[in-house]
């Protein structure tokens, strides 16, 4: 079978479209991790024994668990309990739970290198705890994340095309259904293959320059 | 009343399908990881080029999209491929190139003193590697193996896509015979968290093991 550019130009509109809505979903995905990875950070450091052993049991257990099948979950065992979400939506809180729970070791790590000193000088100070939390632990602990986290994103952004199995028209959707219509799988599949590479080769590039940027902290 | 009994017997199949997959695309990510890990250290420009090509690549696109083109595009070109060897191939590729860095990591991460002994005892390369660095470098590579091998396995839930029979497609045959979907999924939820932890407790106990005799070697 042969390689046909005028087939190329065809579809391209169509998997343009499917691109639009993977940035989409990366982004609002990416925006949800990032706070759910925060409260799962704080709720494990919080002194109610109960309360962090909890949810650092359902960390793990979302963690060691496959997004293909929590995204079934949510897609399809919420309604029977009477919560029906659009698949978009449906997709966004998959990835951002499954990520959160990523995101919430970078936190966790941040935070906890944040020297034991910058504490103690915060109180020695008679800084409230929420004035310690936001001008002394959390601008030194953010930066040295923030390489992290844009590397879980651009993880979350390869995971995205699972979202096609709950019939969000992403780009791997689109690039099946027009495999389908037209019968030639090798432009469509290829493509998607081509598009991820450009966007992360890219991200790899802005990722080195976040490293180079935030990955070191004077001490 | 539901026939849960046989439904059972599908869901065991399905996790045997799933532990199978497990394991041979676990070998043949081990095998990639060695290597591509040790070709981007070599002292030869095609290699070291080559494997950076496929690390990158590998990398750089989704596992779905991989597993897309290896079950639909290969065979376009003459590689017919059994869903069953698709999703190995795809699964062992995707996460050898990942395992890979970790190999050269760990490598690298081994002192310069230890490669100046070899020289001094005029050990040559291969000797070296094979006696003294990959010894040390095997335990520092142990722990980040497990946590790829969890990858691989949530990794295969996405083979169902491809009418493999694992258990994310058994889940599926559940639900669309009994019309039930807490069940089957919560039960297979469950088993991929309690085959994670089987992983993780496996590792833990090899690097134990391996540990064993190098105490005082590494500070």
């Amino acid at each position: 079978m042969d390689w046909d550019w005028n087939f190329v130009w065809e579809i391209m509109p169509t998997l343009i479209q499917g691109v639009k809505i993977t940035i989409l979903a990366t982004l609002l995905g990416s925006v949800l991790a990032a706070i759910v990875g925060l409260g799962i950070a704080l709720a494990r450091r919080s002194p109610n024994k109960a309360m962090s052993r909890t949810v650092g049991w359902a960390a793990e257990f979302i963690r060691g668990t496959p997004l293909l099948v929590q995204l079934y979950f949510i897609f399809y065992v919420l309604p029977d309990i009477g919560i029906l979400l659009p698949p978009l939506v449906a997709g966004v809180i998959g990835l951002g739970l499954h990520y959160g729970t990523y995101t919430a070791e970078v936190y966790r790590a941040g935070i906890d290198n944040v020297p034991r000193g910058q504490w103690e000088a915060a109180k020695a100070c008679n800084l409230s705890a929420r004035q310690t939390w936001s001008h002394i632990i959390i601008p030194q602990a953010i930066p040295p994340m923030i390489p992290a986290l844009a590397n879980y994103f651009i993880a979350m952004f390869k995971e995205t095309p699972l979202l096609s199995a709950i019939t969000v028209l992403e780009l791997m959707n689109q690039a099946k259904s027009v495999a389908n219509t037209y019968y030639r799988y090798i432009e469509p599949i290829t493509l998607v293959g081509a598009f991820f590479l450009a966007i992360s080769l890219c991200s790899v590039v802005l990722l080195r320059w976040l490293e180079r940027r935030y990955g070191k902290i004077e001490r | 009343m539901t026939q849960w009994s046989g439904y059972l017997g599908l869901i065991v199949q399905g996790a045997l399908v799933t532990i199978e997959l497990t394991l041979m695309g676990s070998v043949l990510a081990l095998i990639m990881a060695f290597l591509a890990g040790m070709g981007r250290l070599s002292r030869f420009f095609v290699l070291r080029a080559l494997a950076t090509a496929y690390i990158e690549f590998f990398r750089g696109t989704s596992i779905f999209v991989q597993l897309f083109f290896a079950y639909f595009v290969l065979p376009l070109v003459g590689l017919e491929l059994t869903p069953l060897q698709a999703g190995v191939l795809a699964l062992g590729l995707n996460v050898g190139a990942y395992a890979a860095e970790v190999v050269r990591g760990a490598i690298q991460s081994i002192g310069r003193e230890q490669y100046e002994a070899c020289i001094a005892l005029n050990l040559g390369r291969w000797h070296g590697m094979r006696h003294v660095i990959l010894p040390q470098a095997l335990l520092v590579m142990l722990p980040t193996f497990g946590n790829n091998a969890i990858e691989l396995l949530k990794a295969t839930s996405v083979v169902s896509l491809i009418s493999l029979a694992d258990l994310t497609f058994q889940a599926q045959v559940v639900r669309a015979q009994t019309g039930n979907t807490m069940v089957p999924f919560a039960t297979i939820l469950v088993i991929y968290f309690i085959l994670a932890l089987l992983i993780s407790w496996g590792v833990r106990s090899l690097e134990r093991r391996m540990a064993r005799g190098l105490d005082g070697v590494r500070v």
